[in-house]
């Protein structure tokens, strides 16, 4: 199998993969550990084609070929409002890669297994086959060609417990009898679906843990991928992924106030309560302010802090902006960013957005850092955001999103929201923020509002 | 000591040290981060190589084509499109050339 030479070249890469992730802990080592990831990457394969199984290149070529060529023009031609989408696709690729080793593994071998392999098959091919669908279903959403609204039905959560019982249980029987082949390959189909039924009820708004979730169960495949192979560089750093994974599920939590066993099993994005009457009345009566208006606000600002949310990446408008931002600074204005870690679509969604459109770093606050400075800030200006602003969270233990940590803009003198409309965010609750006396709504497309807002503030000079 | 125990450990060791060096990652860098293990996921190559070029059988070649093409876009499309968004971070008054 492999030689010790071979278990050397993967255990200093092992330890580089590890070392290269740690200088990701801050933007000025960042570039350089993911240098030494992809030296770490070179030397595990460059070690793995001197394996002695290897007899023949040609399929090796064509697949190393073609799979390069995708990935860079993938890498080229993304743009990075697209991230969450590029990123639900390379958990899909990790997803099948794994589930096809693994079939591969058991045809190979005519279902004849000793117990642990099986085992180790088994969970490959389930967790590599339902991140495969799952992500597909997640990026389907991203891009819209699903319903980002939360797709439910009544039995759902007991269907999907039966679904998981019953591939756990295959499972476990074809541990002692490996031979049954059409089960194995029923658990492959079951995994399938099974991907799809988790991810269809989960609304746009909870997309970030979803991405989150399936970036742990991709490395879970990959180190199952590497147990059933009895390979130790797949398994470390399938361990690795799957603990990223993990620790990014467990932030996006807590930032959303949800219990880990409730992320797990999947029960979030089902249905909220829609407001109450006297919410809806205000909505009903409530007029937009006009770019004067704001312009006035801001002539007297001294301190803005801009909260980013979805409708900015949705809308493109994190170049207009970071443009208003420098004319602002350009007043003498101090402008922070106010980012929340649910904003957006992705973990960190909002800062990858803001620095393409060149805001320096060390303007980007994170929620802990920069809640206790609305309440000295004369300007909040939300763009597109809904949720992550929402007073209800803090106040109304009635609310779905009550205990959720949000951002405390109404603490602001004033809050200027940019929104497409009033109609109320993927988790379909009203924000009491959007009818307060210190809240001016300007309606309209977040980036049309801040150009025009540009112009006349040109203008005004 | 049963071989499959030694292989937990790994497993458990890696994913502990994994843990604790990935949780010193600030939010601002979690979507490189993601993007970064997407990449290093990609290793699942070293096993779709063996697959694809090991001859076993038509059947496990196929797949082990596909698993390869896959992989190599992970790997490669990954640790491209990190580094091209950790170009983009940038402190105050260090200007992008």
């Amino acid at each position: 199998m492999t030689t010790p030479s071979i278990e050397i070249a993967y255990l200093a890469a092992s330890l580089l993969f590890i070392f290269g992730l740690r200088g990701l802990r801050s933007p000025e080592t960042a570039r350089r550990g993911i240098q030494l990831a992809e030296l770490a990457m070179l030397i595990a394969i460059s070690a793995t084609l001197l394996h002695n199984h290897l007899v023949r290149y040609d399929w090796i070529i064509i697949g190393v070929c073609v799979g390069s060529a995708i990935g860079v023009a993938m890498a080229i031609f993304i743009p990075m409002t697209k991230m969450p989408e590029r990123i639900a696709l390379s958990h899909a690729f990790g997803g099948l890669a794994a589930a096809l080793v693994g079939v591969s593994e058991y045809s190979r071998h005519s279902g004849i297994l000793p117990a642990g392999k099986m085992a180790a098959i088994g969970f490959e091919v389930m967790l590599g086959a339902l991140t495969f669908t799952g992500s597909l279903m997640a990026f389907g959403k991203l891009q819209g060609m699903i319903s980002e609204r939360p797709i439910t039905h009544r039995f759902q959560n007991g269907l999907n417990v039966i679904f998981f019982a019953a591939t756990f249980v295959a499972i476990g029987y074809l541990i002692p009898h490996p031979v049954h082949q059409e089960l194995f390959y029923g658990v492959v189909g079951m995994s399938f679906l099974l991907g799809v039924l988790i991810v269809l009820p989960i609304g746009g708004a909870d997309m970030p843990v979803v991405i989150s979730l399936l970036n742990s169960y991709a490395g879970l495949a990959a180190a199952a991928t590497g147990f059933a192979l009895s390979n130790t560089v797949l398994v470390v750093c399938g361990a690795l992924d799957g603990a990223s994974g993990f620790f990014l599920s467990l932030v996006m939590s807590k930032a959303m106030n949800r219990s880990f066993a409730n992320i797990l099993f999947g029960a979030f994005g089902q249905e909220r309560e829609n407001g109450n009457d006297a919410t809806r009345a205000v909505r009903k009566s409530l007029l937009g302010a006009t770019i004067g208006d704001a312009l006035v606000v801001f002539g007297n600002a001294r301190s803005v802090i801009i909260v980013p949310g979805y409708g900015m990446a949705a809308a493109h408008a994190q170049h207009a902006v970071r443009e208003f931002a420098e004319l602002l600074e350009q007043q003498g204005i101090t402008v922070k960013y106010a980012i929340h870690p649910v904003a957006g679509r992705m973990p960190g969604h909002m800062n990858v957005l803001l620095a393409e459109a060149n805001v320096p770093y060390d303007h980007l606050y994170d929620i802990d850092a920069i809640n206790d400075e609305f309440a000295n800030s004369d300007v909040a200006l939300v763009v597109g955001a809904n949720d992550v602003v929402n007073p209800a969270a803090k106040n109304d233990s009635a609310s779905p999103i009550y205990g959720m940590p949000v951002l405390n803009a109404d603490q602001s003198r004033t809050v200027i929201v940019l929104k497409r409309s009033l109609n109320p965010g993927f988790a379909k609750i009203d924000n009491e923020l959007f009818t307060r006396p210190n809240t001016m709504m300007i309606f309209g497309d977040a980036k049309e509002t801040l150009v025009e807002l540009i112009k006349a503030m040109k203008e005004k000079g | 000591m049963s071989e499959g125990i030694l292989w937990l450990y790994i497993f458990a060791l890696a994913a502990f040290v994994g843990y604790l060096v990935i949780s010193g990652v600030p939010p601002l860098l979690h979507t490189p981060l993601m993007s970064a293990t997407n990449a290093i996921s990609g290793i699942s190559l070293v096993g779709s190589l063996v697959t694809a070029g090991a001859d076993y059988n038509l059947t496990s070649s196929l797949l082990g084509l596909v698993a390869v093409t896959c992989a190599t876009i992970n790997v490669v499309g990954g640790f491209l499109i990190t580094d091209r968004m950790l170009k983009m971070f940038r402190k105050r008054g260090d200007r992008r050339s």
